[in-house]
C-alpha cells in the first residue's frame, strides 16, 4: 500500500544545509506533500490536530527546506547548526513529516503517529529517541523559555548559528511566555528568531473572544523586540520575511515574526474555524482533500 | 553510641554555595541560574568570579527551569538556584516536561527547604518536594545533612548525567561530617551501629537522630543510626541489611510523612521485609511562623520525637 518514495531519495545530507537554490515552486510541491501527510496521518488514527498542523506547514517547509542549516544525521547539541523548536508541540504532524522528508527518519515511519511503541509520540518527545526532536513539547508555553537557554548557550560555546522557535498564538495566554519575553530582551538574546501563528482561534473559539490578544506588535515591541509581521501562507512572502529577520539578527534585540496564518490552510472546509483544531477528517473528508492537496508526483508513504 | 564531634555550626546553603564555587573553577560547563535570591542561595561567589556562566533571571521561576533545559543542549550544566518552595511546587510542570520528561542534565538546587525556614511561615516552608521530585521518572532525588556534605553532593551531581533535585536548607547546624568525604550518590552512610532498632534519617533530621541516639544509650538502647541522604535512587540494600538485624525501624524528616523517605522506606519494607516502622515527619499539615527549634518541637522533628517514635516501635518488635 505505502510506498517509501521520499521526497529525500536524491537529497543528500551536504546539500541539507541552507538552499538558496531551491525554488519556491519546489517549496510548494514540499508543502503540499507535507500536508498530504497530514491529513493521512491524523485521518489514519482518527486522533491528532490537522487546522493548525496544515496552517503552519509553509514555515516549516520554508525553515527545513531552504533557510535553516541542519543535519539529519542528528545531534543532540546542534552544534554550528540553526536549531528549530516547537512549543506549540501539538502541531507535531508537520514537524515530524517535515523531519522525515528532510531525511532525518524513514518517511514509512510517519505511518506509526501516535501509535503504541511509535517514537512518533502524540506530541514531540525526545524520551523515544526521534532524531530532530531536542526537547518535549505540548504543554503549552515553555518552548520560548528553551529556545533562549539554546540561544544563550550557543553564544557561550561561541556558535553563531540561530535558534528558531514556533509559538501558536491562543498558547500567548500562558504567563510562562511573558516571562521568557522580558528576559530575552533584557539579556539582549539576538539569535534568536521567534514566531507567533497567529491564526486568532484556540480551541474554545476565536482568541478575540476567549482571551482578546489586543496589538501583539505594541506588546512585543514594549518589551523590547523587533517586530515584523508575514503572510504564514504565501511562501513568497515569508521567505522575504525570514531574510529580513535574519538579517536583524545580530543587532542587540531578539526577533519576533508575527504570522498570520490559517488554520487548515490548503483544504478548504478546514480553514477559517477553530473546529479542525483537534479532530481528523473521516474516509470522505480524507479524499476531498487529497484531492485539493495535489502535487505532481505524490510520494505519499 | 559514637560521638560526633564538631568545631562549627554551618547552613547547608553555604555548602551549596561553596560546592558550585569550586565547580566554576574546575567544570567549564557549569552555569547557574537564579530567581533573585543570589544571597540567600549563597551564590554570590560563583557570580563574582564567574560572570559570563551567571544568568539572574529575575523572579520568574518558570522561564528558569525552561532557560536551564534549554542549555543543556548546548552541553551546559546548569544549576538553578531559589527556594524549594519556588524550585518544586510553582515550576513542577516545567521540570516534568522540559527537564525530567526530556532527560535534560539539569541540577535543581533548592534551598530554605521545610519549616526551618522559620518566620516567613508555611507559603515559603514546603514539605512536599521530595514527595513531587521522587515521583518524577528519571529524576533523582538528594538531601544532604550537613555544610560539607551539601558540598560534596553539589560537586558529585555535575558528573551524573541527568536531572538532580537537590535540597538544602537556612539554619546553621552542626557540621560534623567529613571535609573530604566522598559523595556517592544513591549509597547511604552508617553514622552508628546498633542492635536493637534503625534509624533512617535524611537532611536536617540526621544531627538529631544523633542527638536520640545518645538519648537513647542513656536509657540502654542500642540505635543504628544511617544518613539517607539520597531518596531516589534510595540505597535498598543498605536499609535491608540493617532491618534484618534491628528488626524494626524508625525514619525522621523535616517532610509530610506523605510521599518523604518514610513513605519510601514502608514500600521497600511492605515488599521485602514486613517490620514494624515508625515515622517522624509532619503529618498531613503545614507549617507556620517561628524560630527554626520552636517549629522543629512544635511539629515533633526533634530527638525527642525521635525518642518517642523508638520507644513506640521497640514495644511493637516482635520479642
Amino acid at each position: 500500500m505505502s510506498q517509501d518514495t521520499s521526497l529525500t531519495a536524491n537529497v543528500t545530507p551536504e546539500t541539507q544545509a541552507a538552499h538558496p537554490e531551491r525554488s519556491v515552486a519546489e517549496l510548494k510541491q514540499i508543502a503540499a506533500q507535507v500536508r498530504r501527510d497530514i491529513v493521512r496521518m491524523v485521518h489514519a488514527v482518527n486522533s491528532g490536530h490537522p487546522g493548525g498542523s496544515l496552517g503552519c506547514t509553509d514555515l516549516l517547509v520554508a525553515l527545513y527546506f531552504r533557510v535553516m542549516k541542519h543535519n539529519p544525521d542528528f545531534q543532540m547539541s546542534g552544534a554550528g547548526e540553526d536549531l528549530f523548536f516547537l512549543s506549540n508541540g501539538h502541531l507535531s504532524a508537520t514537524l515530524y513529516s517535515v523531519l522525515a522528508r528532510s531525511g532525518y527518519f524513514p518517511v514509512s515511519e510517519l505511518a506509526t503517529f501516535r501509535k503504541l511503541n511509535s517514537r512518533l509520540q502524540g506530541h514531540p518527545a525526545t524520551h523515544e529517541h526521534l532524531p530532530g526532536i531536542r526537547v518535549a513539547s505540548g504543554s503549552l508555553g515553555q518552548g520560548l523559555s528553551v529556545a533562549i537557554g539554546a540561544a544563550q548557550a550557543k553564544k557561550l560555546n561561541q556558535d553563531d548559528r540561530l535558534v528558531y522557535v514556533l509559538m501558536g498564538d491562543g498558547e500567548l495566554d500562558e504567563g510562562q511566555i511573558w516571562e521568557a519575553t522580558m528576559y530575552a530582551a533584557h539579556k539582549k538574546v539576538d539569535n534568536l528568531i521567534a514566531f507567533i501563528d497567529h491564526n486568532g482561534q484556540q480551541i474554545d473559539g476565536p482568541t478575540s473572544e476567549i482571551m482578546n490578544l489586543g496589538s501583539l506588535r505594541a506588546k512585543f515591541e514594549a518589551f523590547g523586540w523587533k517586530v515584523l509581521s508575514t503572510n504564514g501562507n504565501d511562501l513568497d512572502t515569508l521567505l522575504a520575511t525570514l531574510n529580513e529577520a535574519r538579517q536583524l539578527t545580530g543587532q542587540g534585540q531578539p526577533i519576533m515574526v508575527l504570522m498570520d496564518t490559517q488554520m487548515g490552510f490548503g483544504v478548504d472546509f478546514m480553514m477559517g474555524s477553530h473546529k479542525w483544531h483537534g479532530v481528523a477528517p473521516n474516509d470522505e473528508q480524507l479524499e476531498k482533500a487529497l484531492q485539493q492537496l495535489s502535487v505532481e508526483e505524490a510520494s505519499d508513504y | 553510641m559514637k560521638d560526633f564531634p564538631y568545631s562549627e555550626l554551618k547552613d547547608t546553603r553555604s555548602g551549596f554555595g561553596a560546592g558550585l564555587h569550586e565547580l566554576g573553577k574546575s567544570n567549564p560547563d557549569v552555569v547557574a541560574l537564579c530567581a533573585d535570591l543570589t544571597g540567600s542561595l549563597k551564590m554570590d561567589a560563583f557570580k563574582k568570579d564567574f560572570p559570563e556562566r551567571f544568568f539572574q533571571v529575575g523572579i520568574a521561576e518558570a522561564n528558569m527551569m525552561g532557560l536551564a533545559a534549554g542549555m543543556t543542549i548546548g552541553g551546559k550544566i546548569p544549576f538553578t538556584g531559589t527556594f524549594a518552595n519556588f524550585s518544586t511546587g510553582r515550576v513542577y510542570d516545567q521540570i516534568r516536561q522540559s527537564i525530567a520528561y526530556s532527560g535534560k542534565n539539569v541540577k535543581i538546587c533548592a534551598s530554605h527547604a521545610g519549616v526551618t525556614l522559620g518566620e516567613d511561615g508555611a507559603t515559603h516552608q514546603i514539605l512536599e518536594d521530595l514527595g513531587m521530585m521522587k515521583m518524577l521518572p528519571h529524576m533523582t532525588v538528594i538531601n544532604p545533612c550537613d555544610f560539607n556534605q551539601t558540598k560534596a553532593a553539589t560537586i558529585a551531581i555535575a558528573d551524573h548525567e541527568g536531572p538532580v533535585y537537590l535540597r538544602f536548607g537556612r539554619p546553621v547546624v552542626p557540621n560534623f561530617t567529613p571535609a573530604d568525604q566522598k559523595f556517592e550518590i544513591g549509597k547511604a552512610v552508617l553514622l552508628n551501629e546498633g542492635a536493637d532498632v534503625s534509624i533512617f534519617a535524611t537532611g536536617h533530621l540526621v544531627w538529631k537522630a544523633i542527638l536520640a541516639g545518645k538519648l537513647l544509650a542513656e536509657k540502654g538502647i542500642d540505635a543504628e543510626i544511617i544518613n539517607i541522604h539520597t531518596i531516589k535512587p534510595l540505597d535498598a540494600e543498605a536499609i535491608l541489611q540493617s532491618v534484618r538485624k534491628t528488626r524494626c525501624v524508625v525514619s525522621a524528616e523535616e517532610h509530610q510523612l506523605n510521599g518523604g523517605l518514610g513513605d519510601s522506606i514502608a514500600q521497600l519494607l511492605a515488599r521485602e521485609e514486613p517490620l514494624p516502622l515508625e515515622m517522624v515527619g509532619v503529618n498531613d499539615s503545614f507549617g507556620e511562623s517561628g524560630t527554626p527549634e520552636q517549629l522543629m518541637e512544635k511539629y515533633k522533628l526533634n530527638e525527642a520525637a525521635i525518642v518517642a517514635a523508638v520507644e513506640k516501635v521497640l514495644a511493637r518488635k516482635q520479642k
